[in-house]
């Protein structure tokens, strides 16, 4: 019999999304639940509104199917020989059924063709959380005042960084920038990066499409989360806000989840059977 | 495709278009840009120019490679950048905007697709054969118009604010609001914040069970734009709030 965990009361979980100044409609999309710690955003691309249907197809998939998984098994349970957290092979399995969903949708309706996504994908257990990412949009961590992206960009302007060609401050001026070399929905197959990272009481995860780490300079994103972190819904408003008065060129979208306290699952057959009675 | 424009003490000599992967600039001959100068080193610069990029690198020459008037090792190449190598100047165009291009297509996300394997492009050496794929083929590919350098913060109200404290113990104490975001107040308290956009400057409450209030009306949760000589009230504290003349 499995206990169900309600993260609801642990987790404070806040998301905005926007068209932004320029573009027409917004091609980006976004689900967050609390209760069982997930948050996901991904921001689709695409001719007319091919973008909307890939990002939607995405979170839509990701969500249900995460939801119906988490029913019947607990993500932090090790399940078969690779000795890794269910919540691990959950996100590569949903991911890639989605990628396969997009493909599949894209080949049916030459309006979709080419169509595709970016990803990133958080699920909260156990003191923990696993990320899921494909693309450029991006989750970062604040720990006590320090600001730190968590996933790599899947992009030529990365891959350029990595390889020493040109530095993060040049970075800011490249006219390649969006150009990912990893997306969802565009080839049959795509492989999920995924990590798993300890959390803390206290700490705030961002994730966001490039509408907002594009207009919006780290430092800036920074100084407006730790000024406002005791408003959540406020920041998350002034990160888009910003976005917006910079130029606001693309979709902005961001998710901001605070982990409130520890949600360790108890082990042992006494905490297990204190936990009955919670 | 990007260009430099050359001159010497403001007459233009010729133009020099960026058609190769690497453009190397020295007085040899076998230069791409030959400038036959006794300032300029046999290998001076190079250029490598990837999709709409232009990375502009001095190979360790004698008197050294300046962009705007800076010396450089290394450069990634703005629009009207001006490089100086000796006593010549060169003034880098970027790609003109298409004539199909909208302001809608920059920043769109595409995909890029590397040749077989999967292999992400290989830093500048290797032949140029990838190639970029809007992920919707039926888009029109044109290059997007130039871009402002999107790091460039929003352009803040040109006039400064400050708020002078006017009652309390830090009674007269003056602070000026530069900053995007400036929090006033006590955490766990009252706390309201100060935001600095292009139009003007906004306070909004952040925390706590009162609302500031601005010239003796209590603010509602939503933001409001301050207006010179406004007196805020926050946590007990009076203050007025007043641009500072340029």
């Amino acid at each position: 019999m499995t206990v169900t965990t309600n993260l609801g009361t642990v987790l404070e979980v806040v998301t905005a999304t926007d068209t932004g100044m320029v573009r027409s409609h917004n091609e980006d999309s976004i689900a967050a639940d609390a209760q069982i710690g997930l948050a996901v955003l991904a921001d689709g691309m695409g001719g007319y509104n091919a973008g909307e249907v890939a990002s939607g197809i995405a979170v839509a998939m990701l969500t249900t199917e995460m939801k119906q998984a988490l029913e019947h098994g607990e993500p932090h349970e090790i399940k078969g020989v690779s000795g890794e957290p269910t919540a691990v092979a959950l996100i590569r399995e949903t991911s890639a059924k989605a990628n396969a969903a997009i493909f599949q949708t894209a080949k049916s309706q030459p309006q979709y063709a080419g169509m595709g996504t970016t990803l990133v994908v958080a699920l909260f257990y156990d003191n923990r959380m696993t990320v899921g990412h494909i693309g450029d949009s991006r989750l970062y961590r604040l720990r006590s005042e320090t600001f730190e992206q968590v996933t790599r960009d899947h992009s030529l302007l990365q891959d350029q960084i990595d390889s020493g060609l040109i530095s993060k401050e040049q970075a800011r001026f490249s006219q390649n920038k969006n150009l990912v070399t990893r997306a969802v929905g565009i080839d049959p197959e795509v492989e999920t990066e995924i990590h798993t990272y300890d959390v803390s009481p206290g700490d705030i995860y961002l994730l966001c499409s490039d509408g907002l780490s594009d207009m919006v300079v780290d430092d800036d994103i920074q100084a407006t989360l730790v000024t406002l972190q005791s408003n959540l819904q406020l920041a998350a408003k002034q990160l888009v806000q910003q976005a917006n008065d910079n130029g606001g060129r693309d979709n902005v979208s961001v998710i901001l989840v605070r982990v409130l306290a520890d949600f360790a699952v108890p082990t042992g057959w006494f905490a297990r059977f204190k936990a009955w009675f919670r | 495709m990007a260009k430099l424009i050359m001159s010497l003490d403001n007459a233009v000599i010729r133009e020099l278009p960026l058609d190769k992967e690497r453009v190397t600039i020295g007085r040899k001959a076998h230069n791409d840009i030959q400038i036959d100068n006794l300032a300029v080193s046999g290998e001076h610069a190079l250029i490598v120019t990837i999709l709409k990029d232009s990375f502009l690198e001095d190979l360790g020459s004698t008197n050294g490679t300046l962009v705007n008037g800076n010396p450089i090792k290394k450069h990634i190449l703005q629009n009207n950048d001006v490089v100086e190598i000796g006593k010549y100047k060169l003034k880098y165009e970027s790609e003109s905007p298409g004539g199909q291009s909208s302001v809608a297509d920059f920043e769109k996300t595409m995909v890029l697709r590397a040749p077989m394997g999967g292999k992400p492009p290989e830093a500048p050496g290797s032949s140029g054969d990838t190639q970029v794929r809007p992920a919707a083929p039926a888009a029109p590919k044109s290059p997007p118009p130039t871009p402002a350098p999107t790091a460039a913060p929003a352009k803040s109200t040109d006039k400064i604010a400050a708020i002078q404290i006017l009652s309390g113990p830090s009674a007269g104490k003056e602070l000026e609001l530069v900053k995007n975001l400036t929090t006033l107040g006590k955490p766990g308290v009252q706390v309201a914040v100060i935001t600095r956009r292009p139009h003007g400057y906004f306070i909004t409450h952040v925390e706590g069970a009162t609302l500031p209030v601005v010239n003796g009306k209590s603010l509602d949760a939503q933001a409001h734009q301050l207006n010179d000589h406004d007196v805020v009230e926050l946590a007990g504290v009076k203050m007025e709030f007043f641009f500072k003349n340029n």
